[in-house]
């Protein structure tokens, strides 16, 4: 097979409040020769708020970003899901709008640039199993998580609207998603069955609503403990922010101690591929990983 | 001729009086279920053969009349429009029919609906307007003025968006996905006097638009396919653009990403947050913050990363911007 190779639209919180997750998507690229070609040029997406504020702009920004893939011939790799989202609706309303497409075009024609709509937009999550392949990844595996029960925690913005994702996501199904359970299960864990996995996590009203993403987030984490989860993992940073970082205001809401691992999917990857917690950025983790000897 | 297709499901139901039960049970009938039967054909089965006592809404059976919504293994459904077959190819051979909310059910699929028509009637639902009381005639508006409507107008009041949305579930006084559609439904015609007496209610903190959590789970409820969240964004945008927004937090977190990407090309996490609490607001994240800086989930202001080409996002911005925050 030849090797992978993908424009890698970082996105704001890996170089600031996820350095674990830049750290441990580079580490697992390095394992399965995924070369992530970063696009220096990019800017934020946007985060699903700017459009609250001017829809047209943060369209044209998206676009740009876009932009730059399509300059290198490349496919997108996203490693948060709000960033997937906002690109993915970007380029959904671009390549479905004509008219929209060409006022956007007429404001990047000013910079030099052009949208085409020629790369595809991809979480690294459905890169590792449609184009690496599940059975890849199992054969790579050096230290089964057999031990484990996972809770996969889906997070809204890869599965959520589905007709923007489509074939991006391996049209998972937003009632029923597979992948982070087939994942888990290549890997050699038990994948947990609750009914917040494809939950929200309250994260987008932290600040004017804490109380709201507070018990959000609460519910999803009792529901992932009270059916024997050691531990939970998701492909969001925005998801691990909420539920690792805010365990004791989510405690202090919820009137009882909530305390449990949260892992970043590729860190869950990487203890599986036994590349070393060092290596995959645990020290930075607010939860303890308990499981780790 | 062509073999016409069955196949033989599981269904489990919610059973639950509120007159005469303490607590709600779930009982199972099995079906051989043909490939055109949707689940009202199983509700109606259920009534007919098994047990007459079996309650649910029901009318129109056209998808139009909004009555018999429930959630099947937890997906927001339609029950005349949802075909049994597709249903079997998401969940399998075993499915769980549940009201739209467990909480608020009367009798099995019957929903004690008052919250959601008191929050629909917040909202004046209605349009506004000097309107003779005796009109002669109709009083028509363009194609292109009803465009603007966004197709809206075509909610059934099914209620699939609001028993989906989480933040309805933990805020007693959020007005939720179906008023604001219907909110923003009233705001686009040209017929109506009203706009911003209810932007003045969406634009409340705590009850109005800056409470979406902004999971889309709407958008995947609604049976009319209409996206409350595009609503919610349009009614959000409109706030804006008349001036309506008030200095506080869920504004400035909105705004603040603009000057950001103008500065940085990436967002300033630090600064957004101090951006949007204010100097005094976010005293109260002082105990995350150390926690997080310990762990190394703080950068210095002088690490902050930086996009190539700053000069043109500057540019695109400057030529790109269609709103002004005052």
């Amino acid at each position: 097979m030849e090797n992978l190779k993908y424009a890698f639209f970082v996105g704001c919180t890996p170089k600031q409040s996820t350095p674990e997750l830049m750290q441990s998507t580079l580490a697992i690229a390095q394992a399965f020769n995924i070369e992530l070609v970063e696009l220096v040029e990019a800017t934020c997406c946007g985060a699903s708020h700017m459009q609250d504020y001017d829809d047209f702009l943060s369209l044209v920004l998206n676009a740009r970003n876009i932009c730059y893939a399509e300059k290198r011939g490349l496919t997108i790799v996203t490693v948060c899901n709000t960033c997937q989202l906002n690109l993915a609706t970007a380029k959904h309303r671009l390549d479905n709008d004509e008219k929209l497409r060409d006022r956007v075009n007429a404001k990047l024609k000013e910079v030099g640039l052009e949208y085409k709509g020629t790369s595809e937009i991809k979480h690294f999550l459905y890169a590792l199993i449609d184009d690496f392949g599940i059975d890849a990844i199992a054969s790579k595996v050096k230290n089964p998580l057999k031990d484990l029960y996972i809770a996969p925690f889906y997070g809204c913005h890869n599965i959520r609207p589905h007709e923007v994702h489509g074939s991006s996501n391996g049209n998972e199904d937003p009632y029923r998603p597979t992948s982070l359970d087939r994942l888990i299960v290549a890997l050699g864990g038990h994948s947990v069955e609750y009914g917040h996995k494809n939950k929200c996590c309250g994260f987008h009203v932290e600040l004017q609503a804490p109380k709201t993403a507070n018990r959000i987030s609460g519910s999803a984490m009792l529901d992932a403990i009270d059916n024997n989860a050691d531990t939970m993992v998701t492909p969001c940073p925005l998801c691990h922010l909420r539920l690792d970082v805010q365990q004791k205001n989510i405690s202090k809401e919820m009137g009882e101690d909530i305390s449990i691992p949260i892992l970043h999917m590729p860190q869950m990857v990487g203890l599986a591929l036994g590349i070393s917690p060092e290596k995959l950025g645990i020290k930075h983790n607010i939860a303890k990983i308990d499981f780790i000897k | 001729m062509k073999k016409y297709d069955t196949k033989k499901v599981n269904f489990k139901v919610f059973r639950y009086n509120k007159e005469t039960d303490r607590l709600p049970h779930y009982e199972s009938y099995s079906f051989s279920v043909a490939q055109d039967e949707v689940i009202l054909d199983i509700l109606n089965k259920i009534k007919w053969e098994k047990d007459g006592s079996f309650s649910y809404r029901r009318s129109c059976r056209h998808g139009i009349c909004g009555s018999c919504a429930i959630k099947v293994n937890n997906k927001p459904v339609l029950s005349c429009k949802e075909r049994v077959f597709d249903l079997i190819d998401i969940f399998g051979y075993e499915l769980v029919l549940e009201p739209q909310d467990i909480k608020q059910a009367i009798k099995d699929m019957v929903v004690d609906k008052e919250r959601f028509w008191n929050k629909y009637s917040n909202v004046k639902p209605y349009i506004v307007g000097e309107i003779e009381a005796h009109p002669k005639l109709e009083y028509i508006i363009s194609a292109q003025e009803s465009d603007k409507l966004d197709e809206a107008d075509y909610c059934i009041q099914c209620g699939n968006c609001f028993y989906a949305c989480p933040s309805v579930q933990v805020n007693g006084d959020y007005i939720g996905p179906a008023a604001f559609v219907k909110a923003f439904r009233f705001n686009m015609d040209v017929r109506d006097n009203a706009k911003k007496e209810r932007l003045d209610i969406v634009n409340q903190e705590g009850s109005g638009v800056w409470d979406c959590v902004k999971c889309y789970e709407c958008a995947e409820a609604c049976p009319k396919e209409l996206s409350p969240i595009d609503k919610i964004t349009k009614l959000h945008n409109q706030i804006f653009e008349n001036n309506m927004a008030k200095d506080n937090v869920a504004t400035r977190h909105a705004v603040g990403f603009k000057d950001s990407i103008k500065k940085h090309g990436f967002l300033d996490e630090g600064e957004l947050v101090r951006y949007s609490e204010g100097n005094v607001g976010v005293l109260k994240h002082v105990p995350e913050a150390i926690h997080m800086f310990k762990n190394g989930k703080l950068i210095m202001p002088w690490q902050m990363p930086k996009s190539e080409k700053l000069d043109e996002i500057d540019k695109l911005i400057k030529i790109s911007s269609t709103v002004k925050f005052k």
